[in-house]
């Protein structure tokens, strides 16, 4: 069998899949974090108990009303959305004023209530989600075995990806969200609902969220803590790559996905903290972020 | 209306929570007699406490206080915020914990030692976490928290998911003893006030002074000539150092070092006990501290429920209540605490 530096093909490129699906969650959760941020000038440190919410909607769609993978593809995000205008409206709405941090802060609390009601809910071990009957199996693709669920993560993520960006750079609601996000008292004499598009921009980034965790529900097991963790890495995508530019954060989040990947192969004790790292460096050579304007 | 006004603005850290909303700062009117009165207060419960409560709830509730106090230092007076001080808390206390039990050191050495490895990561985090500023900050002191958290969980000296048990608790200078939790009450309250004297003392010093001022303005504190990241990484460091301080004397207290002491929910928690008490006060965090000890303590037949209960407190924090306890309290006296 060929070998890399020692290290087999088909294992490397089995840790580039695993890597470009954990770089998938992490593409579409910065991306959700950089368009909140855009307009709302928050930092939503819930976004990993919605991305967890997302994952529990689907199992609980599956488990006590039929309803399979699909279904909750479409519903989970949507389900997780509204809970999100709810959000929005009855608390973000109220910091607005105040300093970038409260809302940080807010969300920090937002996050432990999240967590915590799912845990009381549901224990803190895991509960399974199969992957869609349609997508069980595999193929071979002659230098290594790809399992079909997971090339259809990625391909979905993918998808999701650049129809964000679609969305926001090339349609006219994306205009009015990129108009508002640069002065948003402008675009509101314009006679655009701002408090409207800001509701909605906080819906459509948390539903983001929620399709990741319905993606990753297959996956990793369904738990409580499974978005918490996961936060604190986008969290250093995010300054890796900073949140000026949606490419910049989708193309950060499935390039540190791989190298992470890539260092399961060789250096395993080391996985869990190169990004960690990474963020580090970046911040030394380039504090700015890798795609971040000079202030 | 609502994000119009915040949207507009180019936010720099130096306008952080405690400096945004006026009458929210309670320090600057000097040293007020009624901060003075509150800290003789404080120092005479210390004394009559071990008499009528439970000493190592007492010593328990002195360390969470005195970490609190230290991440205070860094918001209410610096206005950085960091989501990561559980790293300099949980290493140093895995630092007394390992010096007590592998190297047999005194008390006070282990305390120095867990001290200074926290100055230490303060030092290196800091370093970092400023070259960005305001949520940026936050997000990389989170970041480099949850890569210690990993360290901890791997390297060998920390133990792992055990920890570090049994620690000896030792005698003081080598002469006297503090194994039991009355003598060795002695000791932690006295570092407790030690320290928060000595922040009391930065606070109010020239330094503290720049430090305020570059929390307000720090374009403005800029232009003056002063090096601003110089005082912002010093001021990381102290409160490193501080909250080091605690957790070192929280692993003597307890004989125990563990994961949860580095965990990223610890450096939530100290941020929950400031905001309760009151950011940019000397005297809110201890009150913070006490609220959210005694409620755990009370309340942890709740299990699972209390995470809830302590993320609505927050909620309700930020939402209504953002001067927390002593900054109301101080504004009816209308007098700094």
């Amino acid at each position: 069998m060929a070998t890399v530096f020692g290290i087999p093909l088909a294992v490397l490129f089995g840790q580039v899949l695993i890597g470009l699906i954990n770089g998938a969650f992490y593409a579409i959760l910065s991306l959700g974090l950089a368009v909140i941020f855009g307009l709302l000038n928050i930092i939503n440190f819930a976004h990993g108990a919605l991305y967890m919410a997302g994952a529990f909607t689907a199992w609980i769609l599956l488990n006590h009303a039929g309803i399979g993978f699909w279904g909750a593809l479409v519903l989970a995000p949507l389900i997780v959305g509204l809970a999100g205008v709810v959000i929005e409206r009855l608390l973000l709405s109220r910091i607005y004023r105040l300093d970038h941090l409260y809302g940080l802060l807010l969300t920090f609390g937002l996050a432990l209530m999240i967590t915590g009601l799912f845990r009381v809910g549901f224990g803190s071990s895991g509960l399974p989600y199969p992957a869609p009957a349609e997508l069980s199996g595999g193929t071979n693709l002659g230098f290594m075995f790809l399992p079909n669920y997971r090339g259809f993560v990625v391909a979905a993520s993918i998808l999701v990806c650049l129809g964000t960006w679609f969305v926001i750079e090339r349609t006219r609601i994306g205009a009015y969200l990129r108009a508002a996000t640069e002065d948003p008292d402008l675009v509101q004499t314009f006679g655009i609902n701002v408090p409207l598009l800001i509701t909605l921009t906080y819906a459509a980034g948390v539903a983001l969220a929620a399709f990741a965790g319905v993606l990753a529900a297959p996956i990793y097991s369904v738990n409580p803590g499974m978005g918490q963790d996961l936060i604190i890495v986008v969290f250093a995508v995010v300054v890796i790559g900073s949140m000026g530019s949606i490419a910049g954060a989708v193309v950060t989040g499935f390039a540190l996905g791989v190298v992470e990947g890539l260092a399961k192969v060789a250096w395993p004790e080391a996985s869990s903290t190169v990004i960690f790292v990474i963020m580090a460096v970046v911040l030394l050579l380039k504090p700015q972020g890798l795609f971040g304007k000079v202030s | 209306m609502n994000a119009a006004t915040t949207a507009t603005n180019t936010v720099t850290s130096g306008r952080a929570l405690a400096g945004q909303a006026p009458g929210l700062l309670h320090e600057d009117a000097g040293e007020g007699r009624g901060q003075g009165i509150a800290l003789i207060a404080l120092a005479a419960a210390l004394v009559a406490a071990p008499f009528l409560v439970y000493p190592v709830f007492v010593m328990k509730l002195l360390c969470f206080a005195l970490f609190a106090c230290a991440f205070n230092l860094l918001l209410g007076f610096g206005g950085l915020l960091s989501i990561g001080h559980a790293l300099f808390f949980g290493f140093a206390s895995y630092t007394s914990a390992h010096a007590s039990k592998a190297w047999g050191l005194t008390p006070e050495l282990s305390i120095a030692a867990g001290t200074l490895v926290a100055a230490a990561l303060g030092l290196l985090v800091g370093s970092l976490a400023i070259r960005r500023q305001g949520i940026y900050l936050a997000m990389i002191t989170l970041a480099l928290a949850q890569m210690g958290y990993f360290v901890a969980l791997q390297a060998p000296f920390t133990g792992g998911e055990d920890g570090i048990q049994g620690v000896p608790r030792g005698a003081l200078l080598g002469v006297l003893d503090v194994s039991s939790d009355f003598s060795l009450y002695w000791l932690v309250a006295g570092l407790f006030m030690a320290g928060i004297l000595c922040m009391r003392r930065i606070v109010h010093s020239p330094f503290g002074q720049v430090l305020k001022a570059i929390r307000d303005n720090e374009p403005r504190m800029v232009s003056l000539g002063y090096k601003v990241d110089r005082y912002k990484l010093l001021v990381f460091v102290l409160s490193a150092a501080l909250s080091g301080l605690a957790g070192a004397m929280k692993a003597l207290v307890f004989q125990f070092a563990s994961l949860v002491d580095v965990y990223w929910t610890m450096s939530g928690e100290v941020i929950l006990m400031t905001l309760i008490g009151g950011v940019g006060t000397i005297l809110g965090p201890i009150v913070g501290a006490a609220v959210i000890v005694s409620a755990q303590s009370y309340l942890s037949s709740l299990g699972a429920w209390v995470v809830v209960a302590q993320g609505a407190i927050f909620v309700a924090c930020v939402v209504l209540f953002r001067k927390g306890i002593v900054g109301t309290l101080a504004d009816r006296l209308g007098r700094p605490l």
